[in-house]
């Protein structure tokens, strides 16, 4: 065989080994048909659910579920760190430190939100107002097709 | 390059690449283990060492996605005791259209809540990017742009803060590492009370570092050139053309000039400095505006657009 493609095929080989469990680190990841976050949404993975993802191209890592569902995650919904919801669960069982594990919910979180809230410091009704205005994947595809810009390209 | 040679370096190449990868244990981690070997610390007493300083060292970048969401929507409850939102639901719905639209493209797509945009009833011309995507745009901002072109430059210049995660940056290290070392010491999900009430004091620090750079002290001149370059960038990307920025920057400077210099010219560098240096960098000429892109941003921003 060529060396040269010997060579490659080690690189390649090397990057298939690399293909790993990723954690999303998002509250609601859209695993899309293409590597396009405009691409048809096929699935949807929460927060800390753990996905098996390949070498990344530009920036979208092909991924597949738990459940078996193939698609595209954009590398910002992923994250190398094992995303534990609760302590006591397997991954956390395993010993791991904290810093080897994002213990999701640790840190500035929903309960510092609760505490603000009950003490009435900040008033978060228009913070909820505005983050639940949402835009269907439909209504983007037609603003920009009747705008006249283009789509698809990253 | 010799075949041969080049096979061994990719040889070579593939076995370092998990070490480089894995293997950085950070300085306190050599020196605790060099004290355990000569006995002069316990194994509970170096980690305990390794932890806190762990905790320390640890940055703004850092801060996990939902951290940096929970901060960024006490920064914008923070902003809106002083800015009130603007409750027009068909503009707003168009600002999130246009917003989503831009955001597509970004270098940092997805935040863990998502990119949300809101009107703000002040005729101050200013804009602020909450981390975590949730973007605040002023009406007197709107009125500075003349079609859809100039909104989206304006967006794109702030959902590239967002991308650069500049907000958490302005945080001041001593309070992450304060929050860093108390996370660390966390042994669950749940704080208890006194971890809690310390937690949230610094909390609140972040974000009010957060808020006062956003609506008083300002990013770095460097940031905000870097949100232009990119924000142009994004424009491109997104199909909108880079000099529908140039062109938003130069009616900026004219309305601040008028406005006496409050909001927006007290928290960036100058407008007129800030079109000359991308009027530099951009090829393509004034197109002349989409019809469709007109006409749905003055039908959907007629109200905000309205006399004073």
């Amino acid at each position: 065989m060529n060396i040269r493609v010997l060579a490659v095929l080690i690189v390649i080989s090397v990057g298939v080994a690399f293909a790993a469990p990723m954690s999303v680190q998002v509250r609601n990841g859209r695993v899309r048909a293409t590597p396009s976050q405009l691409g048809a949404v096929v699935a949807t993975v929460d927060y800390g659910a753990k996905v098996e993802a390949g070498t990344p191209e530009k920036g979208w890592y092909p991924v597949t579920t738990a459940d078996g569902k193939t698609g595209w995650l954009h590398e910002s919904v992923l994250s190398k760190k094992p995303i534990v919801l609760r302590a006591g669960t397997t991954d956390a069982a395993t010993g791991a430190s904290s810093d080897e594990v994002a213990l999701a919910g640790k840190g500035f979180n929903e309960q510092v939100e609760a505490k603000l809230r009950r003490e009435g410091k900040l008033d978060y009704s228009w913070v909820d107002r505005m983050s639940a205005i949402t835009i269907g994947a439909d209504q983007l595809a037609e603003f920009r097709a009747q705008g006249h810009l283009p789509g698809g390209a990253q | 390059m010799n075949d041969r040679r080049l096979l061994a370096e990719v040889l070579v190449l593939s076995l370092a690449a998990p070490v480089l990868l894995c293997g950085c244990a950070t300085v306190s981690e050599a020196g605790t283990g060099i004290a355990q070997a000569a006995g002069v610390l316990t194994s509970s007493q170096a980690a305990s060492i390794n932890r806190s300083v762990q905790a320390v060292e640890k940055t703004w970048q850092d801060l996990t996605p939902e951290q940096e969401f929970y901060i960024g929507r006490a920064v914008v409850a923070q902003v809106l005791q002083t800015y009130p939102p603007l409750d027009r639901p068909q503009a707003n719905e168009y600002l999130n259209v246009l917003g989503q639209s831009l955001a597509a493209f970004s270098a940092r797509p997805e935040t863990f809540g998502g990119y949300h945009f809101l009107l703000l009833d002040s005729h101050e011309i200013n804009a602020f990017a909450a981390p975590g995507g949730l973007i605040l745009v002023t009406r007197g901002m709107v009125r500075c742009c003349q079609n859809e072109d100039e909104l989206a430059a304006v967006l794109a210049h702030e959902i590239c803060h967002v991308e650069k995660k500049h907000g958490l940056s302005s945080i001041k290290q001593g309070r992450l590492s304060q929050a860093f070392t108390i996370i660390a010491s966390e042994s669950a999900k749940q704080a208890g009370g006194e971890q809690l009430a310390a937690l949230t004091r610094e909390f609140e620090g972040s974000v009010s570092d957060v808020v006062t750079t956003l609506t008083t002290s300002g990013y770095s001149r460097g940031q905000e050139r870097d949100a232009d370059a990119a924000g142009i960038r994004l424009l491109q990307r997104a199909g909108y053309p880079a000099a529908a920025m140039v062109t938003m920057l130069e009616r900026m400077d004219e309305r601040l000039a008028d406005s006496g210099g409050f909001g927006f010219a007290q928290t960036h560098p100058s407008a007129k400095s800030r079109a000359d240096a991308l009027r530099k960098t951009i090829r393509d000429t004034e197109p002349s505006p989409d019809a469709v892109r007109q006409q749905r941003f003055s039908a959907a921003l007629q109200s905000v657009l309205a006399s004073r």
